[in-house]
Order: C-alpha cells, then sequence, then structure tokens
C-alpha cells in the first residue's frame, strides 16, 4: 500500500503515462456526454432556432417551457404514455420477473431450459422486438387477428398500440429483471435461509424479510434500470410508427423535433431537460449508492 | 483497506456467479410432489410463452407469402427460402451487415481499452477525485441519450473534418462519429465494471512489479491486462450486443442510406402501403443472428458481463 499513496511518488513518464489515461477517456465523456447535456438546458432558454449561427441565440427565460406545456399538443399525451410505461414496467414487468427469478432459483428439473428461453429476447434490440411482435400485431396477417377474426390494427389504431407495444417492451424487460434477479438470488447466503427456517418463517416471509432486503444491490439496479429504460423508451415507438399517433413518448418528441421536418431546437431542449432533471434524480441515487458500496 | 481485503476473494467469483451455471445441493426439501409439479407446469408454460414470438417468426419466414395469404398460418404447406433471398437483396444485408462490423469493432475494442485505463488508474492509485472520476463515467452511462441529441447532432454537422476521413465532410453521417458517441456512451459501463474486478487483483504482484522496476506502462499491459481477461471476454460479449443493437444514435447520426447499420435496414422491407410480413421475418432474423450466436454460444460470457456489474457488492 505504501508505494500507491499518490501520483507524487511516480516517475515522471509514469505521471504522464497515468495522466493520459484519465484524462483522454474523460475529455471524451465530457465532449459527448456532459458538455451537450449541459447544451441542453442551455439552449432550452434562448430562443434559437436552429438556423442562423448561435451567437443569434437569444435569452427567454422560462417562455420554451410555458410553450411546451401549454400550446404544444403531443406534450402531455407523450408524459402521460411515459408514466404509463414507467407504471406497467415497474408494477407488471419488474415484479414478474422478480417472481419468475424466484421460481427458478428452486432449480426444478428443467430449470436451465427455461430460463434461457425466458431471457432470449434480452440479446435482440428493441426495434427488433418491434418488428417480431408485428408478425403477431399486424392487422390482414398478424397472428391475433387470424386466431381472433378481429380487424384491429394494434400497431396503428391509438387506443391500442400503446399497450401493443408494451407487451413487447414486458417481453424483453421480464428477462432482463429474471437474469439479474436470478444473480443476485444466487448471491443470497444460503445460511441466511436456514436461519429463517429453523426460527420457522414460511417462506413468503423468508423472501420478503429476509431475501428481498439482502439483495439490496440489484433492488437499486433494477429500480434504476427500470426508470431510466422507461424514461427513455424510444426505439420501439421510433419503429413502429415514428412516435405518433397513440404513441407520443418525451424521447420521440425531442427527436423528431431536432432530426425532423420542422426543427425546433427551443422546444425540443426544453423537453430534453425535463428528460435531463428527471433520470438525474435516478441516476445520483443510483451513483450515491454505488460510491457509498465503494468506499 | 478491509474493503479490498474482501473483495480480493471475490476475483475467482466472477464465473460461479453466472445464474445459469447450476447450483449444487439445494434440493427443495419438504415441498409438496403436487406444489413442484405446478411450478414446473408454470415455468414450462412460461418458457414457451416467451420463444413464442421468436418461433413464430422464425416459422414465418420460411413461408410463401402467397401460400400463407390463401391459407392462413394455420396450414401446412408453402415452405421456401425466397424470403431469405429477397429480403437479403431489399434490405441491402451484404452492405449493412458489413456497416455494422465497420461501427460495432472499433467501437467496442475503444470502449474496453479507454475503460481498462479508467479503471486501472482509480483502481491502482488512490487520488482524492477517484470516486467522482467513476460517477461522471457511470452517469454518463445513463444519462437518456435523446436528452443530449441536440447539442450532439448540432456539434457534429458544424464539426468540419477532411474527406479522406468522413466522406459528408463533417462528423454527423460519418461512422467516426457514431463510434466516438457509442465509445462515450458505454465506457462509464465498463470502467466501473472493470474498477471493481481490478481492485481485487491482489496487491502483492503490482508490489513485487515495482520491485523489479515495472513503470506503468508495463504494469497495465502486461500485468493487468492478462489477469482480466475474464471480465474483458464478458464484457466485450455484452457491449458486441450492445452496440451492435444500438439504434438511437445509428438513427439520427448517420443519413444515407449506404452507411445504415443492420438494425436499420429493417425499415427498406417495410413498404409504405403493403408489407409481406415473411419477408420482414425472414429480415428479422438475419439481423437477430449475430445476436443469436452470442445467446447460444456465448451465453456464459454475456449472462457474466450483464450481472457482473450487477451483484457486486
Amino acid at each position: 500500500m505504501a508505494k500507491y499513496k499518490g501520483i507524487n511518488q511516480l516517475s515522471g513518464l509514469d505521471r504522464v503515462v497515468v495522466g493520459l489515461m484519465v484524462v483522454v477517456p474523460t475529455l471524451l465523456v465530457v465532449w459527448l456526454v456532459w458538455a451537450p447535456a449541459i447544451g441542453s438546458v442551455l439552449l432550452s432558454f434562448t430562443s434559437w432556432d436552429g438556423v442562423g449561427p448561435i451567437t443569434s441565440a437569444e435569452f427567454i427565460g422560462l417562455k420554451n417551457y410555458s410553450d411546451v406545456v401549454s400550446i404544444y399538443p403531443p406534450f402531455w399525451p407523450a408524459v402521460r404514455h411515459n408514466l404509463i410505461w414507467l407504471a406497467v414496467m415497474f408494477l407488471v414487468a419488474t415484479p414478474f420477473g422478480m417472481f419468475l427469478a424466484v421460481l427458478l432459483d428452486r432449480e426444478l428439473r428443467g430449470t436451465r431450459v427455461y430460463q434461457t428461453a425466458i431471457y432470449l429476447p434480452v440479446v435482440l434490440s428493441l426495434a427488433l422486438v418491434g418488428f417480431i411482435w408485428q408478425l403477431i400485431y399486424s392487422r390482414d396477417q398478424g397472428l391475433i387477428n387470424q386466431v381472433t377474426g378481429s380487424t384491429i390494427d394494434w400497431y396503428g389504431d391509438p387506443r391500442y398500440n400503446l399497450w401493443a407495444a408494451l407487451v413487447a417492451s414486458s417481453w424483453r424487460h421480464v428477462g432482463y429483471v429474471m437474469l439479474l434477479y436470478l444473480a443476485g438470488l444466487k448471491g443470497v447466503d444460503p445460511s441466511l435461509r436456514e436461519a429463517a427456517k429453523v426460527d420457522g418463517a414460511n417462506e413468503r416471509t423468508t423472501f420478503f424479510k429476509v431475501v428481498f432486503p439482502v439483495m439490496a444491490p440489484i433492488n437499486v439496479i433494477v429500480l434504476v434500470i427500470t426508470v431510466i429504460e422507461s424514461l427513455r423508451a424510444f426505439d420501439l415507438a421510433w419503429v413502429i410508427n415514428k412516435g405518433r399517433n397513440g404513441l407520443e413518448l418525451l424521447g420521440t418528441l425531442v427527436t423528431s423535433n431536432v432530426v425532423g421536418e420542422a426543427s425546433r431546437i427551443g422546444f425540443g431542449s426544453a423537453i430534453a431537460t425535463m428528460m435531463l432533471v428527471l433520470s438525474s434524480f435516478f441516476v445520483a441515487l443510483y451513483i450515491r449508492y454505488i460510491m457509498r458500496e465503494q468506499s | 483497506m478491509t474493503a479490498t481485503a474482501s473483495q480480493a476473494s471475490e476475483a475467482p467469483r466472477v464465473r460461479t456467479r453466472n445464474p445459469l451455471a447450476t447450483r449444487r445441493g439445494s434440493a427443495p426439501g419438504a415441498r409438496s410432489r403436487r406444489g413442484r409439479l405446478a411450478v414446473q407446469g408454470f415455468l414450462a408454460l412460461m418458457a414457451l410463452l416467451w420463444i413464442f414470438p421468436v418461433g413464430y417468426a422464425l416459422l414465418a419466414s420460411f413461408r410463401d407469402y402467397a401460400y400463407t395469404a390463401e391459407h392462413g398460418y394455420f396450414s401446412f404447406g408453402g415452405f421456401t427460402l425466397q424470403n431469405y433471398k429477397d429480403a437479403w437483396a431489399q434490405a441491402n444485408f451484404s452492405q449493412t451487415m458489413v456497416n455494422s462490423a465497420i461501427v460495432t469493432i472499433p467501437a467496442v475494442l475503444l470502449t474496453l481499452f479507454l475503460s481498462c485505463c479508467v479503471a486501472f488508474v482509480v483502481a491502482r492509485f488512490s487520488f482524492r477525485f477517484n470516486l467522482a472520476l467513476l460517477g461522471l463515467f457511470t452517469a454518463a452511462n445513463l444519462l437518456p441519450p435523446q436528452a443530449l441529441l441536440i447539442p450532439v447532432y448540432r456539434m457534429f454537422r458544424a464539426t468540419e473534418v477532411p474527406f479522406w476521413f468522413s466522406e459528408s465532410g463533417t462528423l454527423l453521417n460519418s461512422y467516426w462519429g457514431l463510434i466516438a458517441v457509442n465509445v462515450a456512451f458505454q465506457t462509464g459501463f465498463c470502467a466501473f465494471v472493470l474498477s471493481n474486478y481490478m481492485k481485487a487483483l491482489p496487491r502483492e504482484l503490482y508490489e513485487s512489479a515495482v520491485v523489479d522496476g515495472a513503470g506503468v506502462l508495463r504494469q497495465f499491459f502486461q500485468l493487468t491486462l492478462p489477469l482480466c481477461r475474464p471480465a474483458l471476454a464478458a464484457l466485450a460479449t455484452l457491449e458486441v450486443t450492445w452496440i451492435y443493437n444500438e439504434f438511437f444514435w445509428a438513427t439520427v447520426l448517420l443519413q444515407s442510406g449506404d452507411k445504415f447499420p443492420v438494425t436499420s435496414s429493417l425499415n427498406n422491407l417495410r413498404g409504405e402501403f403493403f408489407t409481406d410480413n415473411n419477408l420482414v421475418a425472414a429480415g428479422s432474423v438475419v439481423i437477430a443472428l449475430p445476436t443469436l450466436v452470442v445467446f447460444f454460444v456465448l451465453q456464459k460470457q454475456f449472462v457474466a458481463g450483464l450481472t457482473l456489474g450487477a451483484t457486486k457488492g
């Protein structure tokens, strides 16, 4: 330990090497993640329309925000959809994945085959998931309509398409959560369960009072992943219909405001900033947690 | 540094952390036989349900559109390979597969190299800002990419680069721009996992290396990197899958069709008014193929990579 107290004990060359090893990756991340994050926040207070030079931007305070919430029709639907998305992932998909992990952890015969099948969707991209489910949802050739004889356009009808997308998204999320919890359950010290059993606790009590609290690190990670993924949900909605007509999400609104036909930088930045603020709360929670673990 | 001592025993457990590995000696005890059968039946049903969409796509991909249109999907016959031929040509897979490789391979290598650098410094030297540094990288991994889109897009469009570097003359619509974004986003996760792994390496190795007069570079390349091979293999598998699957940045930063990676080429199979679902199915199978190879061949690495970051502590 004495040899690694600090950089002062390194030779000149080593000091340069260590410096480069930190500075190069840091610059990259600052350039492409942190500077843009700050940029989004700053732009959201300006009138820049993206046409003229950036020096022509004027500070207009909160006008973009008040415009977004008052005169931009897709905004509130998008907020509602993101909240529904979060609710379904958090209240349905995540507990179900955890439930499957608990069952699989019993190691009954065939467990390996089952868990392999359930985590298969995790290796697929969400964009691809959208296409695969199209075979089931399509109006004229889809499986559901063939079986039930209905003529609902599951991806097109704004009454149903959000739910259709949520089923597809949950299909993948359940596998992911299952995998994380399964790893967590394997890491739980078996003697804890033994002790609970000796104390006469039944299985449910053991899980909720002993096993679940011990898995705190996994719980935090799953919570953060669920929230962040729901907030930045994009791929699925974008491949289905570019996030329109019932599938508006914050992520797709920002994107269509930038690369779409009309580029409204101020609007887009205001929504982007809202996403940043919302996510940074959970990112901070996560960082604080891992920092405590580290030190 | 008691934490390090307790972590040292964890390094060899990285492999055993694989939840797909069977834990022995945990027979369910005195659980009733009927209950066990019920659980087993339920799990089998779920497994079938989960595999169904992929199996259905696979089946549909081998069927002739005219046949299924006439007889429906609950029929037998009309099997063909034509969908694959058509999908390959229409989605321009011979080009887009190469494009995906051009983006994925350098991005994964760079990500791993840079995160090894960060992790090495964080793990081996105790600076005051070490934790802050790790936080800076890890948080970057979690921010919603859409929220950074406008500045990145504008910056790339305004960054002029020589034409030998990018045909478009800017970082927009250039592979290097996309690679850089992917690297910047993924470095956080890998650096975090690797720094935990490196902290668990035995300290004595480094002390004797220093006694032998090995500089930082030799400690890094000849000592640390070889020891991190299991973690690097797991992360490489995971990152190849993630970057190959990456959709958002590829969609917004690349603009000319001949540059699109595989994931965004599926749209070519969807007509404006009519879509042949069997053709889409064949295209989906082709796109899924590399990740399915990961799934079946490198499953252990993939799962280890995913859970390595999650199960620390």
